[in-house]
């Protein structure tokens, strides 16, 4: 069963896992012990928000499914996070998704998201999908200080030195394509936005973008031109990246079904 | 590490963090941090010392403004109290009803 309410909040949660999956790879590796422990929050931030998601999920769809399916036991194709959330910890040009990490660029991609998060959340407080407004209203006091704590850096690495400029320089033109696919209009979005449950992002375009220019400004960065590129992980349509990504999530539950320790 | 990273984090100051554990009580030493600057510190602060609520106000303060007593003074600053027990006031009998101050 797939109704636009039902996708709408996959979408919501497959954003949060696969985003924290992402974040939690720094577990051990950041620059810094302070980092280390922040990333780590972040990472189980996103993933409790996932958690929620999908347990509402559940039982919205009548099957009455937990958690544990939705993230485990789907293949990439059923996933439909945006493609942003999914690309590696690593500039394209990295030889290997673990010796090129970049934390200019997880926090360049926590600032995007965090951004545009917090205006989502704030919105979806009023769905008429009452779970989901409490969710949301969880959620967005997270966001606040995600954007936040990527701001900063974003700030200081681009107003840094030479190498941390052209570095978070480099990380904000990679990603920056793939922003184009968070704010794409969609049927799904009109269709919960004509509901009452969900907000089309496209609608928090001009408040994400000027919340965007201002960080930039003061991270001395320029903006990229926009491209004609356009990405659709939100219907399915995903990166090699995903795959590679969800063996790594998936593959403890996969080996031991039902393991329970 | 390379040249240009542990040059950056040698000149990170080192920050104290004072975490208050609920209204009404006063902020406690909890630890430090290291931090390029106050917003950080307190955004560092924030992740390593209150992510299990210990607390709903944070002070960071540089290291380098607290002035300690030093360790060899410890002689003729502390050592002078251990005798004059007639600072504690435990010899005052108190009335029942203020028994527990």
């Amino acid at each position: 069963m797939h109704t636009p309410h039902l996708t709408y909040i996959a979408r919501l949660a497959d954003n949060a896992l696969i985003h924290g999956q992402r974040l939690s790879e720094w577990c051990g590796h950041a620059p810094i012990l302070e980092e280390d422990l922040s990333l780590a929050n972040t990472a189980l931030d996103h993933i409790g928000q996932a958690r929620m998601l999908y347990t509402h999920l559940g039982q919205l769809d009548g099957s009455g499914r937990g958690e544990d399916h939705y993230a485990y036991w789907r293949d990439p194709d059923a996933f439909v996070n945006c493609v942003l959330v999914e690309l590696p910890n690593t500039p394209p040009a990295a030889a290997t998704a673990t010796q090129g990490r970049d934390f200019g660029l997880t926090m360049v991609r926590q600032w995007m998201m965090g951004s545009l998060m917090v205006l989502w959340w704030e919105a979806l407080t009023r769905s008429t999908d009452d779970t989901l407004a409490a969710i949301a209203a969880k959620s967005v006091k997270e966001a606040r200080f995600h954007r936040q704590h990527a701001r900063q850096w974003l700030v200081r690495l681009g107003d840094g030195t030479a190498t941390s400029h052209a570095r978070v320089q480099a990380a904000v033109d990679a990603l920056w394509p793939y922003t184009r696919e968070l704010f794409a209009p969609d049927a799904v979005e009109q269709a919960v936005t004509d509901s009452g449950v969900g907000v089309a992002p496209a609608t928090l375009h001009a408040a994400w973008l000027a919340d965007v220019q201002d960080a930039l400004a003061q991270a001395t960065l320029q903006q990229p031109p926009d491209s004609a590129f356009l990405s659709d992980g939100k219907n399915g349509h995903h990166s090699e990246h995903l795959s590679y990504l969800l063996t790594d999530l998936q593959s403890v539950a996969r080996a031991h079904p039902e393991g329970a320790w | 590490m390379n040249q240009q990273t542990s040059g950056t984090t040698d000149t990170w100051q080192l920050w104290e963090v004072f975490v208050r554990p609920g209204p009404g009580l006063e902020h406690k030493h909890c630890g430090s941090v290291h931090a390029a600057d106050a917003e950080q510190a307190l955004h560092m602060a924030r992740e390593v010392y209150t992510r299990r609520q210990e607390g709903d106000s944070i002070w960071v303060v540089p290291s380098a403004a607290i002035t300690a007593s030093a360790p060899v003074a410890k002689g003729e600053l502390f050592e002078p109290a251990a005798d004059k027990i007639y600072r504690h006031p435990t010899f005052y009998q108190l009335p029942e009803a203020v028994n527990h101050m």
